[in-house]
């Protein structure tokens, strides 16, 4: 009995002692964070109130009632909706190309994945002066449409598609290193026993290579979900969520609120909110989903 | 087994190690303050005869926020105070624009880490004082001989003053005028040396500047452009007085008729007379437009007079925002302020070195440097100064106009007031509201988040 422990003991001592670090770090950095998070958006602490009082899930009902809360938490979805798709489909395509490019194979994937390296705020300077009225190239080609002049980032109209067009030229790249990477898992000979059968290309996409990308396409899927609602520094560069909120990001609200406003308990409360419905987001991959989507 | 059982120790012996580590430093800096306040206490008995102090250390934040390599001449300023001021020493935090700047600063605060003197807005003024963050002055304007509050312009002491207390030194200052290109104004057969003086003329000389492929104005709409709306709304102001806030912080007065024939003239210089581009003009695009030649006029800053006066590759000239009732325009910019979560000999140090940093040979070197307004009287007598402004007369344009200058709007939720007014405007400016919607609006919203000041 005593042996039984004592190995059991050491089994699982070695287990903990590998994962005790990151859990340590998790847990201050992420755990933490979250639970504190969610204690403080019982409260109201703003800068009308010096000590904190506790309304239980008012915040929450005032979140209900804020126009803004709502009309940013509708940019967010039309914003996912516009770029995750999208992205998505760009992202398989320059896979494609990528996997059966003969020559220049390595400058083809550098070329679809360069977007990826450039960091944040400088992609968004670059497509600031793309988007600026009068001498941006995107202006300017807008400006020949409409015939008048274009101010693309200044207009509600036309800020979130400026944007959007932006972040699935960002991300496709990204997204197709994982299509890379699914494609070159699909064994060869099914496309030559195909070949060989007679299937012509097209069909063979549609029979072979998609399903056989299917974990790949829910994996991306979810990542490119939860980064749609993720992403912030190119507002803060482009817009700062203007004008009058048209192109304002949950995160950016809730960075927004934290600081520029000091209501740290409504701010809470939001991330709350984001924090729940990435969760739910990711539990899809768990859920199930995966096991049904594979070779059919 | 037994391998892996040793393996878990050695992973348990890092993890502690680590823990161990940071409670290591924890301790070492303990000691070193003990022994530090032992040192202290031991030294008036045992040496009167002046053994050197140890150096009070001070953290200073600062931001940027027009072209130029500002950071350089402040960090050169605090060099040469630690040169004069041996027992202080200053450690000067760049930390982006204004607006990083005080998220940084209140993440202190609330960390309860603030730097010991900072540069901000002085719109922050009740932002700092309800989060209990920044200290009044009067204690050591009341004690300091040498201070001679006087020589402050008085429109830049304005906005120090909260409550009967003085909360910060005027230190980064601005107000708003017109830049205008002379080659485009001899092109257009304006004369280059007769800036316009009022809207109407503003109206009649942009469109003839309008040309070329260039536009006639510029006016920024983002970010702060509320600012730009204050200067037109007191220029179209028949009281000279009047002002979009309260005096205490607690009100706004956004919507009313004249007001709502400032933001109408806005809108009406891109949408009825055609002279400028339409939508929201981007802050700091403004200033390349007009170095490169893409606009002929531009209302921004005076801090950035440096900037163009470095890059623009033609004659330009600097005047007075045009009158409409009257002349007018916000100071803007930032003060400096002295935190509270530290120690009384921190805040003296800080004292020490605001008041070097705003004396007049310093605060001629600052705004020599940047095209910010020099703080005090006294700074336009420096040597310097006037070397500067007898090669270079545009840069007391501003001062002159400091006489018609008056308080940004500053008011308690500052954050929340401003946006709400902000992003009305910026509504109006894209077509979705007109001007008289947008105030109407902007105006509920404050009165809304002021509320809860008025109890």
């Amino acid at each position: 009995m005593n042996t039984r422990w004592n190995e059991k003991l050491r089994r699982n001592g070695f287990g903990w002692g590998l994962v005790l670090p990151s859990l340590l770090f998790l847990g201050m950095f992420t755990y933490y964070p979250m639970l504190k998070s969610a204690w403080l958006s019982l409260f109201e602490q703003n800068l009308a109130v010096r000590t904190p009082v506790f309304v239980g899930m008012d915040n929450y009902k005032a979140l209900l009632h804020d126009p803004v809360f709502i009309e940013v938490f509708r940019n967010n979805i039309w914003f996912a909706v516009g770029t995750v798709p999208v992205s998505m489909a760009l992202a398989f395509v320059m896979a494609l190309f990528a996997d059966k490019a003969i020559r220049g194979k390595g400058l083809v994937r550098i070329a679809f994945f360069y977007p990826n390296m450039i960091p944040m705020i400088a992609a968004a300077s670059i497509w600031l002066f793309l988007y600026m009225p009068q001498f941006g190239l995107f202006a300017r080609f807008a400006s020949w449409f409409t015939g008048s002049e274009v101010n693309l980032l200044g207009n509600p109209d036309t800020v979130l598609g400026s944007l959007i067009v932006m972040t699935v030229w960002k991300e496709a790249g990204y997204f197709m290193i994982f299509y890379l990477a699914g494609l070159q898992q699909i064994p060869k000979d099914l496309y030559e026993s195909a070949s060989v059968d007679g299937i012509g290309v097209w069909t063979q996409q549609l029979r072979i290579t998609i399903p056989l990308t299917m974990p790949t396409t829910l994996f991306v899927t979810v990542v490119a979900i939860t980064n749609a609602f993720k992403w912030v520094d190119h507002l803060w560069m482009m817009t700062k969520g203007g004008p009058d909120h048209a192109s304002s990001l949950l995160l950016y609200y809730i960075y927004e609120t934290t600081f520029s406003f000091n209501d740290q308990g409504m701010a809470a409360a939001m991330t709350v909110v984001m924090i729940v419905l990435l969760l739910v987001i990711s539990c899809f991959q768990f859920a199930g989903w995966e096991r049904q989507i594979h070779y059919q | 087994m037994l391998k892996q059982g040793k393996m878990a120790l050695i992973a348990l012996g890092l993890t502690l190690m680590l823990v161990g580590c940071s409670q290591g430093g924890g301790n070492a800096a303990d000691t070193k303050a003990g022994t530090g306040t032992t040192a202290s206490t031991a030294n008036p008995n045992t040496a009167l005869d002046q053994t050197p102090k140890e150096p009070v250390e001070i953290s200073f934040y600062y931001p940027v926020n027009v072209g130029g390599p500002l950071t350089k001449v402040i960090d050169g300023m605090s060099a040469s105070f630690m040169e004069k001021f041996p027992d202080i020493k200053v450690k000067p935090v760049y930390t982006g624009n204004y607006g990083d700047n005080t998220i940084k600063i209140q993440a202190g605060v609330q960390a309860k880490q603030p730097p010991d003197v900072a540069v901000m807005m002085s719109t922050e003024l009740y932002s700092m004082m309800d989060t209990d963050a920044i200290i009044p002055l009067d204690d050591f304007i009341a004690k300091d001989a040498d201070y001679n509050k006087d020589d402050f312009y008085p429109a830049f002491v304005e906005d120090t003053q909260a409550d009967g207390h003085t909360y910060s030194v005027p230190f980064q200052r601005s107000t708003i005028i017109l830049y205008y290109n002379k080659e485009m104004f001899k092109a257009a057969g304006l004369d280059p040396n007769k800036p316009p003086t009022n809207w109407d003329e503003l109206v009649e000389y942009a469109g003839k500047l309008n040309r070329d492929g260039h536009t006639g104005m510029e006016i920024p709409g983002n970010d702060d452009s509320y600012w730009m709306f204050q200067m037109l709304a007191r220029q179209n102001a028949s009281d000279p007085k009047q002002s979009i806030m309260g005096d205490d912080g607690r009100k706004a007065n956004f919507n009313t008729p004249e007001n709502v024939e400032a933001l109408q003239f806005w809108l009406d210089l891109s949408r009825k007379y055609k002279v400028m581009p339409e939508g929201v003009i981007d802050w700091a695009a403004t200033p390349t437009d007009f170095i490169e030649g893409k606009t002929a006029m531009m209302m921004h800053t005076s801090g950035n007079l440096t900037n163009v006066k470095t890059n623009a590759k033609f004659d330009f000239g600097v005047a007075f925002a045009p009158a409409n009732k009257q002349y007018g325009s916000p100071t803007g910019g930032g003060n400096l302020y002295i935190f509270k979560d530290t120690t009384p000999e921190k805040q003296a140090a800080a004292w020490e070195f605001a008041k070097y940093m705003t004396a007049p040979e310093q605060a001629a070197l600052f705004s020599s440097s940047s095209g910010y307004v020099g703080v005090r009287k006294s700074a336009y007598d420096t040597e310097a100064m006037k070397a500067y402004t007898d090669e270079f007369p545009q840069a007391l344009v501003a001062r002159d106009q400091l006489q018609y200058a008056f308080r940004e709007l500053s008011t308690h939720n500052h954050g929340k007031v401003s946006s709400a007014l902000t992003n009305q405007i910026q509504s109006a400016l894209a077509g979705k509201i007109d001007a008289a919607g947008a105030l109407k609006a902007a105006q509920e919203e404050a009165d809304r988040v002021l509320a809860p000041f008025n109890k």
